[in-house]
């Protein structure tokens, strides 16, 4: 377990040394920034036309600008977890890990917690923002949170995805162009999933990982979505220790 | 395969402790500083928390890192990485350091400062070179194993395998005898004249006649000024070894 703690704290150290993390927080908040705003008059504009006392700014934030971040995470990840062994490897810099006495289990957690530290950061930009209206109004801070714990799940399960194809190969860019497909392709599946005549729909809409960010995204956390996302990002690094172990033998 | 007595393949771990290892390109990360990276290492073998300082020290110490303690590595010359290539293989002070290549792509004098380096790290770790600059592992190693095709062609010391090979001898003389009075000298089965005063002397199968020798130029006032016996390079060895066996397999061949 120090193994793990051990990488995990040189890999965020080396994430947040490295110019890429900053430029990609930088350019994620300004966009954000401007959907945040863009969010805030469109609610202003719909308070005034409608008469429902509901309606509140947390409506908005959680469901609109977190959808729209979910978005912009997809493209980002990829970028992200491409480092994690592809850079590695194609620096030769991964046999340092792999000739020290650490199982490739304690490698995988350590370079995951490394890059949740990244994530846990673009997300806490994030809700620093949000919370922003917590001067101007009462905030519904339960539906942030929830849609937070969300967004977070989401990245997660995208970066443990994205971990795993990084160990297949040696270039970082088809890493990052091949997890971008494959998130792509488990968000797409609610799209396949809502349509009726597609066989076997259940199934499509139980495995996307955008429908089980719908709830939370509307303020409900239901063990069910929270155990979707934890089960996703197990299945991942679990078949990244079992593609390292491949290679090594 | 174990080392240090703990197999590599039922307890990894505990085998990697025992283990030093240096790829032919070292495994860096150019976004930390020396420190770091050496702190980074030395946790990552288990270095008890109270002597990992000690430990980075030590091993900046050894490859001459001191000053670039806090230089980021990926600003450090081709030279200087490679060092803190080698501090990273020995700051868990392990019984077996792997040095793959360790002195590729530098300077004439790096090379000299990393091999006197190596044979400092000789004294305290059993070091495993490997390496194709034959010149190198002569000057380096105690014992050399030349591997040719998978197959071990040879395994022992580098002094056996130069100096045991010696056939042939130079002889000076500063009043020269004739070709045919020194192939009269028993145990020389043939002489060169190299130049004026200067003779090759090839040794008869199995006798070393350069007391014989000696005790001629004297009886005969010769005045012998120079007499060294001609070792083989390794290298030289080296390519007796391999093509010998090449050609060995053409024989072969051809025979089948």
């Amino acid at each position: 377990m120090t193994g793990t703690l051990t990488i995990a704290r040189v890999e965020a150290r080396r994430i947040f040394a490295s110019p890429l993390a900053w430029a990609i927080l930088a350019v994620m908040q300004v966009i954000l920034g401007i959907f945040f705003i863009l969010y805030l008059n469109a609610y202003t504009q719909a308070q005034m036309m409608s008469s429902d006392p509901q309606l509140g700014v947390a409506d908005y934030i959680g469901g609109g600008l977190y959808g729209t971040a979910n978005v912009i995470l997809l493209l980002v990840v990829p970028l992200m977890t491409m480092r994690l062994f592809a850079e590695e490897r194609k620096n030769n810099s991964l046999t340092l890990l792999l000739s020290a006495p650490a199982s490739l289990t304690e490698i995988v957690l350590g370079k995951f917690l490394g890059l949740a530290s990244f994530l846990l950061a673009a997300i806490a930009l994030l809700a620093a923002m949000s919370f922003t209206l917590e001067a101007g109004t009462a905030l519904d801070t339960g539906r942030i949170l929830a849609g937070l714990l969300g967004l977070l799940l989401m990245m997660l399960a995208f970066g443990a995805a994205g971990l795993f194809i990084s160990t297949l190969t040696r270039e970082p860019v088809i890493a990052a162009v091949a997890t971008f497909g494959v998130l792509l392709v488990f968000w797409i599946l609610g799209a396949v999933g809502h349509s009726p005549t597609v066989p076997f729909a259940d199934a499509f809409n139980y495995l996307s990982l955008i429908g089980h960010f719908e709830n939370l995204r509307r303020g409900v956390v239901s063990t069910m979505d929270v155990a979707y996302y934890l089960l996703f990002i197990l299945l991942f690094l679990w078949l990244a220790v079992l593609r390292l172990d491949m290679e090594r033998n | 395969m174990e080392i240090d007595g703990v197999s590599l393949a039922d307890d990894p771990k505990r085998a990697k402790t025992h283990l030093g290892y240096l790829p032919e390109v070292p495994p860096l990360y150019g976004e930390l500083t020396v420190d770091e990276y050496l702190a980074f290492c030395a946790r990552l073998h288990h270095v008890p928390k109270a002597e990992q300082a000690n430990a980075v020290a030590r091993a900046k110490q050894a490859c001459g890192l001191t000053d670039m303690a806090s230089r980021l590595i990926s600003n450090l010359s081709k030279g200087y990485q490679q060092r803190v290539g080698i501090a990273q293989a020995i700051v868990h002070a392990p019984e077996v350091v792997i040095l793959d290549e360790p002195t590729v792509g530098l300077d004439p004098i790096q090379i000299r400062e990393i091999r006197k380096l190596i044979r400092e790290l000789g004294d305290r770790h059993s070091v495993i070179l490997s390496s194709h600059i034959l010149p190198e592992v002569q000057s380096v190693c105690d014992r050399v194993m030349i591997i040719h095709h998978g197959q071990v062609v040879y395994t022992g010391t580098v002094e056996d395998a130069t100096r045991a090979q010696s056939e042939a001898a130079i002889v000076g003389f500063a009043a020269p005898p004739t070709v045919q009075a020194l192939q009269a000298v028993p145990g020389i089965a043939g002489v060169e004249a190299l130049d004026a005063t200067h003779f090759s002397v090839r040794y008869a199968k199995g006798v070393d006649p350069r007391v014989a020798l000696a005790q001629a130029a004297a009886a005969h006032g010769w005045q012998l000024n120079e007499l060294r016996p001609v070792t083989k390079t390794l290298e030289e060895r080296f390519v007796e070894l391999t093509t010998g066996e090449e050609e060995h397999a053409n024989e072969q061949r051809e025979a089948a």
